[in-house]
């Protein structure tokens, strides 16, 4: 694994390169033609409850067995000790804010049959919370989750280059990273890198409404005002922010995911493009 | 060795005095805050790096007299996440959190049912939280709303950076006797009448001029 304080990353993680194709490795590389004349939100998620998909939230910790969000496959809480190694332990504090939960909710009630886990990266102390940040969602690219939730970002610069490497990694070994934009004119990451689904909020009602934006760096916007949530301590309550619509389509992702696991992040974000309710979402 | 900027901001202190106007612009800033919402009350918190607690630095509305000065430590409930993730968050009927109610209830008996939060951004860091609680139960929350709270925790940030400057600067001043001279110097020509306010920035711009200061 690399080191979390030394922003290393370790290449053997990653496959041999293939930075060119000879003639007869072009049959290796044939895909599966099964694309429909028209993609339809029914072809792209009819039918698909998000079983087989795996979803990891990285927040604030997910209260397991709340009522709206049912088991996790697994919690773990991400520190970084005093030499800058990310520890990794079984989370027995489940969410420290409530807005993890919420946000696993939020998965849950659109894709009721993935699979949540919960990766906290909050709660410990103030001061380190950028590089458990990065260890956290390391952590979370190394599993190989399909869709990493990230309703968070982070303004520090030094941080950026590591997130990008991340994120880009995420991207090249088929986990897909949904990231809120941010609501306020600044500077933050990762949400701004195009390896990433940036999600900002919408005002309208429906949880399958979902926008795409023309004029990045937001690319998307999902339902992310007034979104009934459960919140910790088996409760429920009405809230907004950009951090409630990125679960909306970490939802939507998993829900096509688990019916096209074939598909790439890259293909995935043109799905979500040609479904939009203001491309083709309609039909 | 001094740190970078703190001979201006000695400086800036003997001339401009003490934080209190920096703080009477916070008041205001969560006084109009709470009034533009038509909310109950209204704070800033300021994150203490040293004991990475969030301490309430203005406070108008419900639970004035008993909030200002409070801490509870910066990882935990709503304000915690809006600072470690710098976000902003919207929260309807928060009486049902008992992170919350535990946190800051109990000691005041306000609890509010709504809480609107953003963090205090200026440049990479994250200075605190401005907060506005219970607005009117009958209106939706909207976005527009979102970006306004944007725009205040934005006057906020400004307003406690230059605190928190005013703050290094007295602390520069109580401690070191090498750098609060320049402050006393500055201070006391300032107070200077006529001609011997003239002689004394003279005496200054020679002094400048010896130091290698080719303005002078």
């Amino acid at each position: 694994m690399g080191d979390v304080a030394g922003h290393r990353w370790d290449a053997s993680q990653a496959a041999l390169p293939a930075w060119s194709l000879p003639k007869d490795a072009v049959d290796r590389i044939a895909l599966p033609a099964e694309w429909p004349e028209q993609v339809t939100r029914e072809w792209a998620f009819g039918g698909s409850t998000g079983r087989g998909a795996r979803v990891c939230i990285l927040d604030s910790g997910v209260e397991a067995g709340h009522p709206s969000v049912g088991e996790l496959e697994r919690s773990v809480v991400v520190t970084v000790d005093e030499a800058g190694e990310a520890v990794v332990a079984e989370d027995t504090e489940g969410d420290v804010s409530g807005h993890g939960t919420a946000c696993a909710g939020i998965v849950r009630a659109l894709a009721p049959e993935c699979s949540l886990a919960s990766v906290r990266v909050l709660g410990a102390n103030f001061a380190g919370s950028g590089a458990v940040l990065l260890a956290g969602l390391r952590y979370a690219v190394e599993q190989g989750f399909d869709v990493i939730n990230m309703s968070l970002s982070t303004t520090k610069k030094p941080f950026a280059a590591v997130l990008h490497e991340l994120a880009d990694s995420a991207y090249f070994r088929r986990s897909v990273l949904v990231a809120s934009a941010h609501n306020m004119p600044v500077e933050s990451y990762p949400w701004r890198f195009s390896s990433v689904i940036s999600v900002g909020s919408h005002e309208e009602p429906d949880p399958l409404a979902y926008f795409y934006n023309p004029t990045p760096p937001v690319e998307f916007f999902g339902r992310g005002v007034n979104v009934q949530v459960p919140w910790s301590g088996g409760r429920r309550l009405t809230v907004s922010g950009n951090s409630f619509a990125t679960p909306h389509l970490s939802a939507i992702c998993a829900l096509i995911l688990a019916k096209h696991p074939e598909l790439t992040p890259f293909q995935l974000k043109n799905v979500l493009y040609l479904t939009a309710t203001n491309v083709g979402g309609g039909r | 060795m001094t740190e970078r900027g703190e001979l201006q901001a000695a400086v800036a202190a003997g001339v401009v005095g003490s934080e209190e106007p920096f703080r009477a612009l916070l008041s205001a800033i969560v006084e109009v805050a709470r009034s533009l919402f038509g909310a109950k009350a209204s704070s800033i918190l300021l994150l203490d790096e040293e004991t990475d607690e969030l301490v309430f630095e203005a406070v108008v509305g419900e639970g004035e007299e008993h909030l200002l000065g409070m801490r509870f430590p910066a990882g935990k409930g709503i304000a915690g996440w809006v600072l470690a993730t710098r976000t902003p968050l919207v929260i309807e009927d928060v009486r049902t959190d008992p992170r919350f109610a535990a946190d800051v209830a109990e000691d005041t008996g306000y609890v509010p049912s709504g809480l609107m939060a953003a963090p205090l951004l200026h440049g990479e860091r994250a200075l605190g939280v401005l907060e506005v609680l219970d607005r009117p139960e009958a209106s939706l929350f909207s976005l527009h709303e979102m970006e306004l709270l944007g725009l205040f925790a934005n006057q906020a940030a400004i307003a406690v950076d230059l605190l928190l400057k005013a703050r290094r600067a007295e602390r520069v001043l109580a401690g070191k006797d090498d750098l609060s001279v320049v402050a006393r110097l500055a201070a006391a020509v300032d107070a200077l009448e006529a001609e011997r306010r003239e002689a004394g920035l003279q005496l200054l711009r020679d002094l400048a001029a010896t130091l290698g200061d080719r303005r002078s």
